[in-house]
């Protein structure tokens, strides 16, 4: 067995621990609702319901879903074995629909949303970042405060704002919803440019702030690296400034390109109130609506699927970084 | 530490972010004497604009905006202050225990630590805030600090763990001294300034997250904050309804608390890390 592969089963054990944890959790948590959480939320489900076939069948639902009359570990078992077949109950707010359905209607949306705005967010971020490290000056001292205070106002904040001025005031952009409601999702090009146009003001709430907190963090990485002592080394070597540079950005891009993987690992969750704010079609709205209607189901699933593709971006990334990150590898090398 | 507080008053970052929030505490403090009003009092139609009475308009309820604003930021003050103080605490003690005793307890600590750094603190947040019928703004304020603690106790351990082996810890150890009174008195005063700076983020993020599950509707009950109030903005449409100074005041505030609260901690930074010292 060579040091890598040890690294690998380790990691992965390590992995899988951690997620049966967050499982454990996830199915613990909900259910130490004070007092007995099938009727305590099957009444509260029930309220308005006259229909007495359906107040049944949710009670029916709960009694199926959550198996109370079993033991806690036999109830557990029976969770992990739905889930490994993909099945993560009924929605209680959107009966008969499932779980699995409506997240994966959601999925698409939040994945629309984030992906492009996390990527030109850390392109852009960056650069301004590294600019205002080698710069320094003028640039800085206007650039870095506000980059700061951008990044300092929470993402919501910025997303109502935006909401306010460029949605309402100027009417410039839809202010909620993935596309005009009156359409029917087809591919055309009106349906297409509807789609565009609802995606903007969300898109540049989050954007700007993936900006602010990408300049700050590189512009810190970069003035580490600036002064360490290999730079001042090669400047008295008489090596190119742009050389020397070069080697310094290089340098501090590794923990920008770690913090990248890491932020795509938390897209799903990472616009939750974001997606709110504008009645975004995603897995933040869906939340939302869950929780207002105390869809447990609905609830467990979202932050189930959050916590899963978080958990699958950081193990990805030691992974990887188990292969090309030198470090790591002597580390590997020593514990045999 | 008497004259690193002289350096740190000569930091304008600092001092800026220091003075802010003074003002805001002093705000949130006196406000209340010299207005005696109940912020949950009804006293004019909905969404009136700022004018004469009411500084800042009324909500959705026709209440006294700018009184709720108020102790709105008062609450989520608290709230950041309480989870902070929690949550540097736990690190701190997590941290400190793991990397000075080393061994099999700083396998499981360091375990246990980097497990809650993956899982994130915000979806059992949301699960714990679900669970929980009748939240206080205590309680939301103690799960935020429950919550929170790992990034703390990963960089706390790295630190005790650097210094449990210079000589003055060792020197102290040989002179027969007992473990608490070592890490009182060699390791903490090294890391103090770090835990000071640790604990100012953790404010900040304290209010941040108390804000992000106000929205969510899973804020404290029976009291106003900045993200209730911005909860009911949203609910009952104030921005649809050309009410600005129904949230954009209350998101100001946060951004305000939140900016100066970074200022502080980055004006220590660039003192008690002299390599970006400019």
């Amino acid at each position: 067995m060579n040091a890598y592969t040890k690294y690998f089963v380790k990691k992965t054990a390590w992995y899988l621990v951690t997620l049966l944890i967050a499982l454990l959790l996830n199915f613990l948590l909900p259910r130490l609702i004070e007092g007995n959480p099938v009727s305590a939320i099957a009444s509260q489900v029930t309220q308005g319901m006259t229909d007495s076939d359906s107040i049944k069948k949710v009670y029916e639902n709960f009694m199926r879903e959550f198996g109370v009359d079993k033991p806690l570990y036999v109830q557990f078992g029976i969770y992990l074995r739905h889930l490994f077949t993909g099945d993560l109950g009924t929605s209680f707010g959107l009966y008969p629909r499932k779980v699995s359905d409506i997240l994966a209607s959601a999925v698409p949306w939040t994945v629309g949303l984030q992906l492009p705005a996390i990527l030109v967010g850390w392109i852009l971020g960056n650069v301004l970042g590294a600019v205002a490290a080698y710069r320094r000056g003028v640039f800085d001292k206007v650039l870095f405060p506000a980059a700061l205070f951008v990044n300092s106002i929470p993402f919501f904040t910025l997303a109502i704002i935006l909401l306010y001025l460029l949605g309402i005031t100027l009417k410039w952009f839809p202010i909620s919803g993935g596309y005009d409601f009156q359409m029917v999702p087809h591919f055309g090009l009106d349906f297409i440019g509807s789609v565009i146009r609802h995606h903007t003001l969300p898109f540049l709430s989050i954007v700007l702030v993936a900006i602010g907190g990408q300049a700050i963090g590189m512009r810190e990485m970069s003035l580490y690296e600036l002064n360490a002592d290999y730079v001042l080394y090669s400047k008295l070597l008489g090596i190119r400034d742009s050389r020397v540079a070069r080697y310094v950005f290089k340098n501090a891009m590794l923990p920008q390109i770690t913090g990248l993987a890491l932020s795509i690992g938390t897209m799903v969750g990472g616009s939750l109130i974001c997606e709110i704010v504008f009645s975004y079609p995603g897995i933040g709205t869906w939340l939302f609506t869950a929780i207002r209607q105390l869809d447990y189901p609905l609830i467990s699933g979202c932050t189930l699927l959050i916590a899963m593709t978080v958990l699958l971006a950081n193990f990805t990334i030691e992974i990887i970084y188990g292969i090309v990150d030198p470090r790591i590898k002597a580390a590997q090398m020593e514990e045999n | 530490m008497s004259q690193s507080t002289r350096i740190l008053l000569k930091s304008p970052k600092f001092l800026f972010g220091l003075i802010v929030t003074l003002l805001m505490i002093a705000l949130v403090v006196f406000y209340p004497l010299i207005n005696r009003g109940d912020p949950f009092e009804m006293k004019a139609l909905a969404f009136q604009p700022p004018g004469a009475g009411l500084p800042l308009g009324s909500d959705n309820f026709g209440r006294d905006l700018f009184l709720e604003l108020v102790y709105g930021i008062r609450t989520s003050v608290m709230v950041g202050l309480v989870a902070g103080v929690c949550a540097t605490a736990i690190g701190l003690a997590i941290g400190l225990a793991s990397g000075y005793i080393g061994g099999l307890a700083d396998n499981i600590l360091t375990a246990v630590t980097n497990m809650f750094i993956v899982i994130p603190s915000f979806i059992i947040l949301i699960l714990i805030s679900v669970s929980i019928n009748s939240r206080s703004s205590l309680i939301v304020a103690l799960i935020i600090g429950l919550t929170s603690w790992p990034w703390t106790a990963r960089a706390v351990r790295a630190q005790t763990t650097s210094l449990r082996n210079r000589d003055h810890v060792n020197i102290a150890k040989i002179s027969g001294h007992g473990t608490a009174r070592i890490i009182a008195f060699e390791i903490l005063p090294y890391i103090a300034s770090y835990v000071v700076m640790a604990f100012i983020l953790q404010v900040a993020s304290g209010i941040l997250a108390e804000a992000s599950i106000s929205m969510l509707g899973l804020g404290p009950y029976n009291t106003i904050s900045l993200g209730i109030i911005m909860n009911w903005a949203l609910i009952f449409e104030a921005p649809v309804a050309g009410a600005w100074w129904a949230f954009i005041p209350a998101a100001f505030a946060i951004a305000v608390i939140t900016f100066s609260l970074y200022m502080m901690n980055t004006g220590m930074d660039e003192i008690f890390n002299p390599k970006i010292r400019s």
